[in-house]
């Protein structure tokens, strides 16, 4: 017998707004855009949702982002389950989590679980977006302000700092993550969604900017403006909704947390790696077993360490496994096959979940991995603080 | 709206890091050690970040420790560190244990090492001692 909850509840409906520099419209309405195009995605009507929940992004923190209000913003009553979730870009894979569980638990039949985010102001920068902290005009307290008085600033930097430590650990080459930004940028070119569709090759790589060496500007994600939302149900429903169903085969969670604790190697091994036992244990299969990966990459470094601590190579050798292209089109471990966070959009979570979603419906076109049985997606937020994981498959999970 | 501050911005002494700040002044590096486990964490934190314990000591640590990791900051943040770029933002690891982010002095951006064995080296501004970092 499988685990319970292997295939204990589908994804039956997907909603994306378009995304990137999209301006006249605040996070809530974004999220109700995405919430509406994912109930006619799903052939339901508003009265059939009885769960939501809400993921805000940067917004949430620097202010407008969506919150518990989007309940009545939506006209939502009679709900059965209701909650406003934050472990940063874990959230979106977390959320179908919790869905999963209360739908087998029989506390709600439909729940929609939602990404808004604005961070982008017409004419500002993408980096103002996230580097508000570095404008604070007032002197930090205590020995927190040890940070901020060493220029340690933005999301960047504990990328570049983890990066750094598997280079110098492993042999970790500069050409090793180009290599990742590359085959990404080439799925996006046949991504319509994507923002960024213009081929790039390793020189155009090396090319760009520094923004904290060993990160170029193309091992960064975009910035977007956008909401993504995505409808949980029951798999005895799911069979006959609207859409072909893509079933939850397993779920999994690591948070390793806390940076500067004695004996953490935050910087290379990663949530991941406790978040694959569970879930591939839940799906009762392995590395070896999946066809398409959706990974979160937030950095193009973020890629080469999650594969490592999935099993897809040993600790260490994600540089030379992913050397060769087979990540990009044509190779043999497709992954991020929109472009990813680098070069699709950056809705968080819902980033990797939503091309997850779209691969295993088999509704990628130009893009589409012919072979998806097993589709691997994560999610990673803070500074691979918090890790959470799905397996989804176009076939049911219980016989 | 303050303007954009053009100074580094510097910590300010609260009531629990106080005991640090003043050791640093005298060019003492001080941690805290569990009195239960005797883990040494830095300041401040009333519980051990291993057994959550409350009870401390004051312990002078050595100074020394090595490079845990670095970056070379080339991405315009804040007005105050615009004329250092492109700067090391670095982690190093005490012999005791914790970790501190920090930059290293006397040293080439190129020339860094993961591993790099280094020593405090006290950076002094009117009010407050900041830990920064040369090479041994
Ligand atoms: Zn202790």
């Amino acid at each position: 017998m499988g685990h319970r909850l292997r295939g204990a509840a589908a994804i039956t409906g997907l909603g994306m707004t378009p995304m990137g520099r999209i301006y006249g419209k605040s996070a809530t309405e974004l999220a109700a855009d995405a919430v509406r195009a994912a109930i006619a995605d799903a052939g339901l009507k508003k009265s059939d949702i009885d769960g939501l929940l809400i993921n805000p992004g940067i917004t949430g923190m620097t202010g407008g982002g969506i919150g518990l209000n989007l309940q009545n913003y939506l006209g939502m009553d009679e709900m059965r389950l209701v909650n406003h979730m934050n472990a940063a870009g874990s959230t979106a894979a977390q959320m179908i989590q919790y869905a999963t569980m209360a739908i087998d638990a029989g506390m709600a039949t439909h729940v929609v679980c939602v990404f808004a985010d604005n961070p982008l102001k017409e004419g500002g920068s993408s980096g103002a977006a996230y580097g508000g902290a570095a404008r604070n005009p007032s002197r930090p307290k205590g020995m927190a302000g040890l940070t901020a008085a060493a220029g340690y600033f933005g999301a960047n930097t504990p990328y570049a700092l983890a990066a750094r430590r598997h280079m110098a650990l492993y042999g970790t080459t500069q050409d090793q993550l180009g290599t990742i930004a590359v085959g990404q940028r080439q799925w996006a070119t046949m991504n319509p969604l994507a923002q960024m569709r213009e081929q790039i090759t390793l020189e155009d790589y090396h090319a760009s900017r520094w923004i904290i060496e060993p990160l170029h500007l193309l091992d960064c994600c975009l910035v977007s403006n956008g909401a993504v939302a995505v409808i949980v149900s029951p798999p005895d429903r799911a069979a006959s909704m609207a859409q072909p169903a893509v079933y939850i085969h397993g779920m999994g969670q690591g948070h390793p947390g806390d940076h500067n604790a004695a004996g953490s190697d935050w910087e290379t091994e990663t949530g991941g790696r406790l978040a694959a036992k569970t879930a591939f244990g839940m799906a009762g299969i392995g590395p070896e077993d999946i066809d398409v990966c959706e990974l979160y990459d937030c950095y193009t470094y973020t890629v080469l360490v999650t594969l490592e601590d999935y099993g897809f190579c040993k600790k260490g050798e994600g540089g030379p496994f992913v050397e060769d292209g087979k990540l990009g089109p044509g190779g043999s471990l497709p992954t991020n096959t929109g472009g990813g966070e680098l070069s699709g959009y950056y809705m968080w979570g819902m980033t990797p979940i939503s091309e997850a979603i779209i691969q295993a419906r088999g509704q990628a076109g130009e893009r589409q991995v012919a072979k998806h049985d097993l589709v691997l997606t994560t999610g990673n937020g803070g500074s691979l603080s918090y890790h959470a994981a799905l397996v989804l498959s176009p076939y049911p999970g219980r016989s | 709206m303050a303007d954009a501050p053009t100074e580094k911005p510097l910590p300010e002494p609260d009531e629990a890091s106080q005991p640090f700040w003043d050791s640093a002044e005298r060019g003492e590096f001080m941690l805290m050690k569990c009195s239960d486990c005797g883990a040494f964490r830095l300041p401040s934190r009333q519980h051990c970040d291993r057994c959550l314990s409350t009870e401390y000591t004051w312990e002078r640590a050595s100074g020394r420790g090595t490079v845990r990791t670095f970056g070379i900051m080339h991405q315009r943040y804040h007005p105050g560190f615009v004329p250092d770029l492109p700067y090391n933002v670095t982690i190093v690891e005490l012999d005791e244990g914790p970790r501190l982010p920090t930059n290293l002095v006397g040293v080439s951006n190129a020339a860094i090492r993961v591993g790099m064995p280094v020593v405090v080296d006290w950076e002094r501004h009117s009010d407050v001692t900041l830990p920064k970092f040369r090479p041994v």
